[in-house]
């Protein structure tokens, strides 16, 4: 007979709270990094402009921004030349909204693997991150192009890029862990409320409103300026701006606030993920 | 003494009946909140046993109870029981799908569960790509999965389409892919649901011989759930019987199929009354009904190769008694009248009658099945009394061992002895 120690695996009710199986991921490390693919390829597979559409989605909808937005709406843009920063600002967003959204539905949208096979559920959030921020890097490269475009040959003089630049990749960071933090929360909820999957359906939109995405803080009145300072994403979007244009708001105290929100969020997400994973299967 | 590679707990699971999480939020919290200041939750006090056929009074239910076993290193085992006998539930904690509301499950050995074949597969994507997803998905490598590629498309028989999308293939060529790629898993321990139901019976034939390799080459440890008796017994060596969420039996695989077979099925093979309490009229009164094998009349697990009798013996009253007869129509548990056969009318007189009907072997395909009787008037035809439902019997499979295949055998009815003849034109 074996003894305890010799077991490879004890399945049984109760596990700590953040044990969140770091060892056992890493051996699904391949599986994590194929999911992201199929998630990419899947989404352009039978078109005909293939993987352009990475880069004609944050195009067109900057280009709408620019004319809705900021010329029929006259929403001032700091003297930033208004097509840059709305596909600044649309590329950040969507990047964030897009990884809420995939990881809202993880549960849900993954119901048939989970309830037939086992791998840490893990996976599944990080690969749709993943996938998003491969996306990302594609729509940031184009960003850059027009962008150096417009500062070596066109002589842009609203553009000022400054020493935040250093801070982009971790205002991105930011955005992670609060696209994935928030996103596997909501998913966990709507494994058994489904209430939370028709909010998502506008939330995303009003959070946008809310998130300094179509406007510079500068823009609003006062005392919503104040406000806005409890959303720390709008933060993420102003200190992003900046870096590039060197116009807006740049505040290290807000920064800071974001930081704290979007750890806790993110760890809140794995602890409440981790307590759900177990037994979703017969909620879903 | 082999060493153990399951080792299964005390394990339970509670389900809550109805809808989850509509309107139960305050259950919910009551419940945690039970759960938090550690003691049992009301809920699991209440629960009831898995019984299907008994409306139970709790919302709670024990899917599975108390369920206890050992499974030794290389051994085969056969799950089987009714359907919502809790087989499902414990695959589904045995592959870590969903975890034990008490109770634990060790292992010794690396553990692949396989409830579907192709799981994860993406239709868009081309077979190639879904190998490695589905590979993936199993826990093997990238490294793995790349060093048997070959062998895994060879096996599927799907070299041509490797690189079209999987949503242009056939439902057969899909679920080969998939097997294909679950039959190089090369764990320690396999769990299997019924995964050989499927695909045509060439692939079968491959499938069944893959998994005997894969139990009897490297001594491997498999669990396998199926309700298919014939390849239950040729797989297995070990049998578990649940019922209603418990343990019933665990023994010899033959033994435990047997159990099943006898006990689980709703069987009446025969029916007698005394003149008394006989059902009937003033007509006719029904004395005994009866199904036996014609060769052994004492067996009763009756398989499609049994030639069987069916008979109704009863008291004939009737003025007319020489326009008496029986008819038989015989049922399939879903229903469907196979047949409705009236028995030979003969001059009679009042007294006792019997009538039998004579059901060569190899005629019936597998299946449950009854019997309503009706006795009638020739003359009219009226019918004079009817009795339903008086006969319930199973008939089993049984095939060659040779020809490898395992699916249920379409059709109602398996006439193999029909001439179906080959020849060079």
């Amino acid at each position: 007979m074996p003894d305890q120690n010799e077991w490879t695996e004890v399945i049984s009710p109760k596990t700590s709270l953040l044990d969140l199986k770091l060892a056992e991921l890493w051996k699904y490390r391949d599986l994590i990094v194929i999911f992201a693919r199929r998630d990419i390829i899947a989404s352009y597979k039978q078109t005909i402009l293939g993987p352009l559409w990475f880069f004609i989605q944050p195009i067109i909808t900057s280009l709408l921004f620019t004319v809705v937005f900021g010329n029929i709406a006259g929403i001032s843009t700091e003297g930033i030349n208004s097509f840059l920063f709305f596909l600044a600002s649309q590329i950040c967003w969507s990047y964030f909204s897009s990884s809420l959204n995939g990881n809202a539905n993880i549960f849900v949208s993954n119901a048939g693997i989970f309830g037939k096979v086992y791998f840490p559920r893990l996976a599944a959030p990080i690969a749709t991150t993943l996938s998003n921020f491969f996306r990302l890097i594609i729509q940031l490269a184009l960003f850059l192009a027009i962008y150096f475009y417009y500062y070596f040959i066109k002589k842009d003089v609203s553009i000022q890029p400054n020493w935040q630049l250093i801070l982009v990749p971790y205002v991105l960071l930011l955005m992670t862990f609060l696209g994935l933090g928030l996103g596997i929360i909501v998913s966990s909820l709507t494994t058994k409320y489904r209430d939370f999957s028709n909010l998502m359906v506008f939330g995303v939109t009003l959070l946008m409103y809310a998130s300094a995405v179509i406007y510079p803080v500068s823009f609003l009145p006062e005392k919503y300026q104040y406000y806005i300072r409890f959303n720390p994403i709008a933060a993420a979007m102003e200190s992003f701006r900046y870096a590039f244009f060197g116009q807006g708001t740049f505040n290290i105290t807000d920064l800071i606030y974001s930081t704290v929100f979007a750890v806790v969020v993110f760890f809140a997400g794995l602890i409440v993920f981790n307590r759900i994973e177990k037994n979703f299967m017969d909620t879903v | 003494m082999a060493e153990t590679a399951i080792k299964v707990e005390n394990v339970s699971k509670l389900y809550k009946l109805g809808y989850v999480g509509s309107g139960t939020f305050r259950d919910d919290v009551k419940y945690y909140f039970d759960k938090l200041r550690g003691k049992r939750s009301e809920a699991e006090l209440i629960a009831e046993t898995n019984d299907r056929e008994h409306k139970g009074n709790s919302e709670y239910v024990w899917a599975l109870k108390d369920i206890n076993f050992e499974v030794k290193h290389g051994e085969i085992w056969g799950v089987i029981g009714k359907n919502g006998a809790g087989k499902s539930t414990l695959l589904k904690i045995l592959s870590k799908i969903t975890s034990p509301t008490e109770g634990s499950v060790k292992y010794k050995g690396r553990i692949a569960s396989l409830l579907e074949v192709g799981t994860g597969f993406h239709g868009e994507l081309t077979g190639r790509e879904n190998i490695y997803l589905n590979g993936a998905v199993l826990g093997m490598t990238k490294s793995e999965i790349k060093s048997k590629f070959d062998e895994i498309v060879d096996f599927a028989g799907v070299e041509r389409y490797v690189d079209t999308p999987v949503k242009r293939y056939s439902s057969g060529m899909t679920v080969r892919l998939g097997f294909a790629v679950a039959a190089h898993l090369e764990p320690e321990i396999l769990i299997v649901d019924e995964v050989l139901s499927v695909g045509d019976a060439e692939f079968q034939k491959k499938a069944i011989g893959k998994m005997q390799d894969i139990s009897a080459g490297g001594g491997r440890t498999v669990l396998f759930v199926s309700h298919n008796m014939a390849s239950v017994r040729k797989l297995c060596s070990k049998g578990l019987l649940m019922r209603n969420g418990k343990i019933a039996m665990i023994d010899d695989i033959e033994r435990v199929v047997d159990n099943y077979l006898s006990s689980e099925a709703k069987q009446l093979f025969k029916q007698e009354w005394e003149l008394k309490n006989a059902p009937g009229n003033d007509f006719v009164k029904v004395k005994k009904v009866e199904v036996k094998s014609a060769n052994n009349h004492t067996l009763q697990n009756f398989d499609v190769k049994t030639p069987l009798e069916i008979s109704i013996e009863f008291y004939n009253n009737y003025a007319i008694s020489d326009k008496v007869y029986a008819s038989l129509h015989f049922y399939s548990q879903e229903g469907l009248c196979l047949f409705d056969i009236g028995s030979e009318i003969k001059s009679m007189s009042n007294g006792i009658v019997k009538s039998t009907l004579h059901i060569p072997a190899n005629f019936l395909n597998d299946g449950s099945y009854f019997i309503n009787f009706n006795i009638l008037d020739a003359s009219g035809p009226k019918l004079l009394f009817s009795l339903n439902e008086c006969l319930a019997f199973d008939i089993t499979d049984a095939r060659h061992d040779d020809l490898g295949y395992f699916a249920k055998w379409q059709g109602v009815i398996r006439p193999t002895y029909l001439p179906f003849t080959t020849e060079q034109v």
